[in-house]
């Protein structure tokens, strides 16, 4: 079953000048059309302006497609009655972590998602619990979100999302304000959510080490969709990557420097450890 | 500099009043500051000053730290008690050059600043002792009862919490902003007030778009989390009232009788003479 389904969609937003008069149209998502499984671990790649962080606010009902339609669990987001529905059902991370925080005690923000659902108060307690534990960060439910680390404060907003019970979290960039350890940090807790708790995650990033263990790719470029597969897949087309102005994983690309050289390995190698076999094995 | 400002700033410490109903206090606070003003007489002060001591020692606040935070308002008291001294008018005490103190003077002095002291520790007693959080909740629900003419009591109540949650962040962001603008050439400390205030402007205006586009982030952040308004809404720290907030209620009110009893004693005496 599909948690996540797009046909044909199309966002046009209307550029203005100072004075209010039309400039002209610009298209951010143009006539995609993509199916996420329940379960599965989802990455959308692009460049800045590609559209993929207008697609993600299309999961959520946060915008509605001027032409095709989305489809979340079966419901129509653009269908009125369906809002909050879909908005429960798809959790949504964004980039800043300061800007999405609003309790000013970690438990309280966690809590907030729940609250607003109209959870009993028991139940609320339970899920903060639960969902603190989940993102490791029960031991600073007592802490103001001010004192902590930028990964933390994103884990934070992470069971936030988390005790909302959703099917599916859509994350907009959420690592990219982070440092390397605050990234690392992120996305453990996130394959943990995918792995352990079957939640369907949509990564949305710009860093290829996070997207190697998803489960399927998409790239957009101008607003398009123009490629789709498998890590291996779309990493092993490195030329057409470069085209789009996406780095590669830097073991993926010796590889394929390597390969362009002459040496029989595999294209779309994505870890050390296989680069290392491949080497291995060339005798 | 912003921070140095410690009155009315929760102390986190563990107490009968730190445990209270945020509502209960928000009531007491407000008698108490009305009461200051309904007596006269010593008697008067006498019980608003005991009352007073009291809640101190309840709320297991240090005084030192409340008379710190009291530093930031010397100056008002000092003007109040110096106008108070000087420009009543009544029998004269002292006099040389052009200053003259008459008795009323004095007395006005005097009572003025223990009335001003009073409120100002009143009224920080209560800050001190609640969480920004409790305070925004219990307005929340202790106003609940404008609703029936319409104020949009949750959203103030909500507006003020993220108010509070932003001033750290927006400190924060001031003095980075601060900084990159030094190291470009800025000069906020010298130059005279017109001078300084200009200066003010690079800072300002980079702090209001930032803080613009962060509400419009927060906006999308809570209703992406399902927020929509006080209605059918559920509480994670829901407000009940408990044993000791009955009891507060009843001190308060005995507080309430006493103090007017008093302060109407002279008063009343003096009705009694005269029949």
């Amino acid at each position: 079953m599909d948690i996540v389904k797009a046909k044909d969609l199309v966002f046009e937003y209307i550029r203005r000048d100072e004075e209010g008069n039309v400039e002209g149209i610009s298209t951010a998502v143009d006539h995609v059309s993509l199916q996420v499984a329940q379960g599965d671990f989802v990455a959308i790649l692009g460049h800045n302006g590609s559209g993929k962080s207008t697609l993600a606010k299309h999961l959520n009902a946060i915008l509605y497609p001027t032409e095709g339609t989305v489809w979340v669990d079966g419901k129509d987001t653009s269908a009125e009655e369906n809002l909050w529905t879909v908005r429960q059902n798809v959790g949504m991370v964004f980039q800043n972590p300061d800007n999405q925080i609003i309790g000013q005690v970690v438990e309280e923000d966690v809590g907030f998602g729940p609250e607003n659902l109209g959870v009993p108060t028991k139940e609320i307690w339970e899920r903060v619990e639960e969902s603190l534990r989940a993102v490791g960060m029960y031991e600073h439910r007592k802490h103001s979100p001010n004192r902590l680390s930028g990964g933390q404060k994103q884990r934070v907003s992470i069971a936030g999302v988390l005790a909302m019970h959703p099917k599916c979290i859509v994350l907009d960039e959420p690592t990219a304000m982070l440092d390397p350890s605050g990234r690392r940090e992120v996305i453990r807790a996130v394959r943990g959510l995918n792995d352990v708790e079957g939640i369907t995650v949509i990564l949305i990033t710009h860093y290829m080490e996070e997207v190697i263990h998803a489960d399927k790719i998409f790239v957009m470029d101008k607003g398009q969709l123009v490629m789709e597969g498998t890590p291996k897949e779309i990493f092993s087309r490195v030329e057409r990557l470069k085209e789009l102005r996406l780095d590669v994983p830097q073991v993926t690309l010796l590889a394929h420097e390597l390969r362009k050289k002459g040496l029989p390995i595999p294209e779309g190698i994505l870890e050390r450890k296989e680069l290392v076999e491949a080497l291995r094995n060339l005798k | 500099m912003i921070r140095d400002i410690t009155i009315g700033q929760y102390y986190q410490t563990d107490s009968v009043l730190h445990r209270l109903d945020p509502r209960v206090k928000l009531l007491g606070t407000l008698v108490y500051l009305v009461s200051l003003f309904c007596f006269h007489n010593p008697a008067g002060y006498a019980v608003a000053l005991l009352f007073l001591i009291l809640c101190i020692r309840l709320s297991h606040v240090p005084f030192g730290y409340m008379i710190k935070g009291m530093k930031s308002i010397m100056f008002i008291l000092m003007i109040t008690i110096l106008f108070n001294l000087f420009l009543t008018s009544g029998t004269v005490l002292v006099s040389f050059w052009k200053i003259t103190i008459t008795v009323e003077g004095l007395k006005l002095a005097i009572t003025m600043a223990l009335r001003l002291c009073m409120l100002i520790i009143g009224a920080s007693l209560m800050t001190l002792t609640t969480t920004p959080n409790h305070l925004t909740d219990g307005l929340e629900k202790g106003l609940r009862f404008l609703k029936v003419i319409k104020m949009p009591v949750h959203e103030i109540a909500m507006m003020m919490a993220i108010a509070l949650r932003f001033i750290p962040i927006l400190l924060e962001e001031t003095d980075k902003i601060m900084k990159a603008q030094l190291a470009r050439g800025a000069d906020f400390e010298s130059g005279g007030l017109v001078r300084r205030a200009r200066a003010m402007v690079p800072l300002l205006v980079p702090l209001f778009v930032s803080a613009f586009r962060r509400a419009n982030d927060l906006a999308m952040a809570m209703e992406a989390r399902c927020y929509r308004g006080g209605d059918g809404r559920t509480k994670m720290k829901p407000l009940i009232y408990a044993g000791r907030d009955y009891a507060a209620y009843i001190i308060l009110l005995a507080y309430l009788v006493i103090s007017i009893f008093l302060g109407r004693w002279s008063v009343m005496t003096e009705l009694l003479t005269s029949l």
